[in-house]
């Protein structure tokens, strides 16, 4: 796939996430991003990569780039969007990021299950500590071990009144590497206009936050890469915005 | 009552060593947004918060609050000690929680 502007979802739950519907498993995530014309999918479950193996597998022979996510919660209670270049990288942050989630154990009935899949959708196994809970680490702490891993680190719905950067924090710390910002699918064009100009010294991106399968993103948000690619995505994302 | 009043308080323990605490604390403001905080808190008021991340201190200069205390004896990052001593803030800690703290500053007058 050639130069041109490349649709994307790159914020979206799978059935490991308490929250996320248990048919948000690899297959109907993979097969419902085709359907709808997506080049670039990334699968940001909280807190945990474990479904992610599945999920590349199933995409492997298909005209889909996956970008291996995470959706991890700060001990500030912010969420922030990681993506690494190489499944092997998300799974060796997972398994790091996994003692310090809190000991509290997942309760079903309230939050929903947490599942991880094969690739043929089959249940493997459990997540038994509740997922959705802020890390013993910072936001600070974060930056550095992703970019150990050679990842990028995008604040999650900053629009939002909770586990949101600007939220939580009241702004956005300098010191900290970001180039790029989310901004929540509900937030209309007119809107959007509005953040690009408060926010000048950074790029936006809009994914859908989906948790059920209706909610993946249409073709309505796109990204302009020379090549639709690992490379070309973290060129896309390092670069300084201005 | 004044920022080093509460110095004498066995309760606080203070972080930023060498803060001075002379200023006067005009009241009490809880709060954890600090968004919300930023929006409501007033010039002078007392800080609790379980946050401790340096942004903190970016707020309380700005809103030229008195102080802050964090509750639950929470470990305090490096760089908000740093920043805040530098910008002569007095962070105290306290095994209280914010109730608690609440609590025991209206009961000794505040």
């Amino acid at each position: 796939m050639d130069k041109g502007h490349w649709a994307y979802d790159l914020h979206i739950h799978s059935a490991l996430s308490p929250c996320g519907d248990n048919d948000m498993t690899p297959n109907n995530i993979v097969n419902m991003s085709l359907l709808k014309g997506l080049d670039i999918i990334s699968i940001t479950d909280h807190n945990s990569a474990k479904n992610l193996p599945a999920i590349i597998e199933v995409a492997k022979d298909k005209e889909i780039v996956i970008i291996p996510g995470i959706e991890v919660n700060t001990k500030e209670e912010v969420h922030l969007l990681c993506y690494f270049p190489t499944l092997d990288d998300a799974m060796a942050f997972d398994k790091y990021i996994e003692s310090y989630l809190p000991h509290i154990l997942n309760n079903k009935e309230i939050f929903g299950e947490q599942l991880i899949l094969n690739s043929e959708d089959k249940l493997i196994g459990q997540v038994d500590n509740l997922l959705i809970n802020a890390l013993h680490l910072s936001i600070d702490e974060i930056f550095s071990l992703v970019k150990k891993w050679d990842g990028v680190v995008i604040p999650a719905h900053i629009d939002r009144d909770s586990y949101s950067i600007i939220s939580n924090l009241g702004f956005i710390p300098s010191h900290l590497s970001i180039t790029t910002l989310e901004l929540s699918s509900s937030v209309k064009e007119e809107n959007f206009k509005n953040w690009l100009k408060k926010y000048k010294n950074y790029q936006f991106i809009q994914s859908s936050d989906a948790h059920s399968l209706e909610k993946i993103l249409e073709r309505q948000s796109f990204l302009t890469l020379n090549k639709v690619d690992i490379k070309n995505f973290f060129d896309f994302f390092n670069r300084k915005h201005r | 009552m004044r920022v080093d009043d509460l110095y004498q308080m066995t309760e606080f323990q203070l972080i930023t060593i060498g803060v001075k605490g002379e200023k006067e604390i005009t009241g009490g403001y809880c709060g954890d947004l600090l968004s919300w905080v930023m929006a409501h808190a007033q010039k002078g008021n007392l800080w609790i918060t379980v946050q401790t991340h340096v942004n903190i201190v970016a707020i309380a200069t700005l809103l030229e609050l008195s102080c802050i205390i964090v509750p639950e004896d929470i470990t305090i990052e490096e760089e908000t000690i740093e920043k805040s001593t530098e910008e002569g803030i007095a962070i105290l800690r306290s095994h209280l929680n914010s109730f608690e703290i609440a609590k025991l500053l209206s009961e000794r007058g505040m």
